[in-house]
């Protein structure tokens, strides 16, 4: 009896948990006929665009931004229902079917605001940095392979591109922190690029220990080298505690919690995006989910055999394994609470960096035995 | 080198505006989506001022849950739409409202929960209370209780709401906007 009053299931939940999962069902039976469908119609129009690369190039960056941006809206909402349910909440209703509408009403709100630049900033500043976040966020998923076929740009050094262009992004945060002229912004600006300098160091030894292991830079090599087993099933005793860590920093990389620090609300009102309003503001919320999609595509490509599995084509799977990283992610941060800034310093020299080394030289031992 | 700028007189601007045949209809169903976007996202101000402020909180908990109607709280005001003044204003606070008010972004609107807010309270003989918020902030949804009830909290917002999907931003561009009438929300 009490635990029937510990756990109320309604008639209701239960249907609703049977249409999700029907509509999930339908999703993925959609995705795997694919392939069936007639591909060689479109094969004239891939020809024209193939033989000019300028075009080329140009319709694949409005590609890519334009998925980020809906696949945004969407995360955002996926967000927000995940953080209802596990609060026991519902989460957005009124908005379209379940709240989907909600993110389209945000973003037309916030395009239409004011947009404020505080008298006293410093305007050039503060008007450049929110594209120097943005512009890394969306250049590290140039390299990202979605499948064998859908990349970007095929790049040799795809993994050193991509940590080198992820770290950037810290540039455009300070200084919108240091042009706001607010004090809670030049601090969460400080914060955020101690942070992603510190925790950049054990990510790099983690990337370096999956490279040696497949001796190779590029990713679409890396994902190639793990057709018959995944790195993480292949190598369990190098790359578990290396997938550990290496999530642990791509959380403290896009700054969630329990590491949101540059933006900790009950210290800092909104850190480095305080004195942000409008379009502006938007710009920082979409490349920061950018980033959440990228080191999620990352770590699936490093440890969980990227675009390969059963049945499902090569791009479900890899949108497959990116969200359900991306719902980890979600889930750790409405569980933790926020570390105090000189906790999370410590746990990164004194715990990360020293296992990372010490992986790292073991991988290195196991790769010339 | 001389050049005065007048001031311009209404009966100027509308001499220059040259009605487009359509543009009306053209437009409302922007401003339609445009209003429609507003009233379905009014992030709020982090600011609670006392009592009403833990009904407030209510509100937002699990139990009413104002994350349905797409509202939460934002601790900037660069980035809130609606500021809920939740509780008595004293004299020492009023300019900190003001100035709150003042960085929010356009378009801003204000609740008035509770009595305190509203008109004083039970402290409205004293010297130290502000009578009223909007003795200096305009306020558009004055909601009664003491404190109110958050049923009564989410009543006031989806009759902001309905106030917000009236208004017209767009087709009224060049007019002075029509004064902003409020609402009274009786418990």
């Amino acid at each position: 009896m009490s635990m029937q009053r510990l756990h109320p299931r309604s008639a209701s939940q239960a249907r609703e948990i049977l249409i999700g999962v029907v509509i999930a069902a339908l999703i993925l039976a959609a995705l795997s006929a694919t392939p069936l469908l007639p591909w060689h119609l479109l094969d004239p129009i891939r020809a024209y665009f193939y033989e000019r690369p300028l075009l080329n190039n140009l319709a694949k960056a409005v590609l890519l931004v334009s998925f980020m941006a809906v696949q945004c809206l969407f995360l955002i909402w996926m967000e927000r229902k995940f953080a209802g349910w596990l609060q026991a909440r519902l989460g957005p209703m009124h908005v379209g079917w379940k709240g989907v509408l909600q993110t389209f009403a945000d973003a037309i709100k916030l395009l239409l605001k004011e947009d404020i630049i505080p008298a006293l900033a410093d305007k050039p500043m503060f008007r450049l940095a929110p594209y120097l976040v943005f512009v890394p966020a969306m250049l590290t998923l140039m390299v990202l392979p979605f499948s064998p076929n859908l990349v970007g740009f095929d790049y040799h050094l795809g993994a050193l591109f991509a940590l080198s262009i992820s770290t950037t992004g810290a540039l455009g945060i300070l200084a919108a922190g240091w042009g706001a002229n607010n004090k809670y912004s030049v601090l969460g600006g400080m914060r955020a690029v101690a942070q992603l300098l510190s925790y950049e160091i054990p990510m790099i030894l983690i990337v370096l220990c999956v490279v040696t292991l497949k001796n190779t830079m590029s990713l679409t090599q890396i994902v190639e080298r793990q057709a018959g087993l995944w790195n993480i099933v292949a190598h369990p005793l190098l790359m578990i505690p290396g997938a550990l860590i290496f999530f642990s920093c791509a959380l403290a990389e896009v700054y969630r919690a329990p590491f949101d620090l540059p933006e900790a609300e009950s210290e800092l009102v909104s850190g480095f995006h305080t004195e942000y309003s409008g379009m502006r503001f938007a710009i920082f919320y979409i490349a920061e989910f950018a980033n959440n999609v990228f080191t999620a595509g990352f770590a699936a490509i490093l440890f969980f055999g990227g675009w390969h599995g059963p049945v499902l084509p090569p791009i479900a799977w890899f949108t497959l394994k990116t969200l359900l990283l991306i719902f980890l992610m979600m889930w750790v941060r409405w569980t933790l609470p926020r570390l105090r800034i000189d906790q999370m310093m410590s746990f990164c020299w004194k715990l990360l960096v020293p296992a990372s080394l010490i992986l790292f030289c073991l991988t290195a031992l196991s790769v010339v035995w | 080198m001389g050049i005065v700028e007048k001031p311009l007189t209404q009966e100027e601007v509308d001499s220059w505006r040259v009605p487009v045949p359509g543009g009306a209809a053209l437009l409302a169903p922007l401003d339609r989506l445009a209003q429609w976007a507003r009233k379905n996202s009014l992030w709020s101000l982090t600011f609670g001022l006392s009592c009403c402020a833990i009904e407030m909180m209510a509100t937002a908990a699990p139990r009413y849950d104002l994350d349905r109607f797409g509202m939460f709280f934002r601790a900037t005001p660069r980035q809130a739409d609606v500021m809920i003044v939740a509780g008595w204003v004293s004299v020492k606070m009023a300019p900190f409202i003001k100035q709150l008010y003042d960085q929010m972004p356009e378009p801003k609107y204000v609740i008035a929960m509770g009595g305190c807010a509203s008109a004083g309270g039970p402290y409205r003989d004293s010297i130290t209370i502000v009578k009223g918020v909007d003795r200096f902030i305009p306020v558009d949804v004055y909601v009664y209780g003491c404190p109110p009830r958050p049923e009564n909290l989410i009543n006031g917002i989806l009759k902001l709401q309905e106030k917000i999907k009236r208004e017209r931003a767009l087709t009224r561009r060049g007019q002075p906007l029509p004064a902003r009438e409020p609402i009274v929300i009786e418990g």
